[in-house]
């Protein structure tokens, strides 16, 4: 990995053009990560995670549930479970609009796999945990506060 | 990995928990303030008897040792759920549990 730095490194020429790769992420480990959101999950602010999962047109729907502690004590392990009871949800998407990187995870669901997903996430601060549900080709959304008394994402 | 299936009526749910440090890339060493760099999980597939059924991305964003939780329908006592994740440094981790 570390000849691949230098590597990446030597041939980008000048300063600049290596301060801004290295600030969009290029020079990371795991660039050859083939199948991962990578403009997604770097994403500063909310508009460019929603964006990056289809969610950016998505309609408010009341058959999504997002289940979360109204309060969270610790922002590092905030439970989080999300039901869709949209028909044909085939995607779910979890982004806490007032984290560093908001967007959080992404869940693709074939073959029997229902719209439910439950897991535990970080969270820097009060914010809105947000769902976004891919369903029949169409996008769509619901949140939930949760009130964080100490932040989780060690920034 | 530890993960376990079991049914609920016509449907499976199946639980796993996860060893990983899920380092988001932004948080500074408490000592020398340096940052510490990414590691986390960013892909996680499973499968229930050789068929992809969940096929996720994660970012740093998932908790440390993560938990995860999701439901299939048609599935029934026997059936095989095989999960495993990769993470950004191309470390790799599976576990398999059948429904009971």
């Amino acid at each position: 990995m570390n000849n691949l730095r230098r590597n990446v490194l030597k041939g980008a020429g000048s300063a600049g053009v290596v301060s801004v790769a290295v600030m969009a992420g290029l020079l990371k480990p795991g660039m050859a990560l083939a199948n991962w959101n990578k403009a997604g999950f770097e994403s500063k602010d909310m508009g460019g995670a929603m964006g990056a999962v289809g969610g950016g047109g998505a309609a408010a729907s009341g058959d999504i549930e997002v289940k979360a502690p109204d309060i969270a004590e610790n922002g590092a392990v905030v439970p989080v479970e999300i039901t869709s009871k949209i028909a044909g949800t085939s995607r779910i998407a979890i982004v806490a609009d007032k984290n560093s990187l908001p967007l959080i995870a992404d869940f693709n669901f074939s073959n029997g796999a229902e719209g439910f997903v439950s897991t535990r996430i970080k969270m820097g601060a009060t914010s809105n945990v947000v769902a976004v549900v891919h369903a029949g080709g169409k996008a769509y959304k619901a949140q939930k506060e949760v009130k964080v008394t100490i932040g989780g994402c060690g920034g | 990995m530890r993960i376990r299936a079991g049914m609920q009526g016509d449907v499976a749910e199946v639980k796993c928990l996860m060893n990983h440090v899920m380092e988001t890339g932004l948080r500074k060493d408490a000592k020398t303030g340096a940052v510490v760099p990414a590691h986390h999980i960013t892909n996680v597939t499973a499968k229930m008897n050789g068929k992809v059924v969940l096929d996720a991305q994660w970012g740093g964003g998932v908790s440390k040792n993560p938990y995860l939780a999701f439901r299939v329908k048609g599935a029934k006592v026997g059936d095989e759920f095989e999960v495993s994740w990769t993470d950004n440094k191309g470390a790799t981790e599976g576990g398999k549990a059948k429904v009971a």
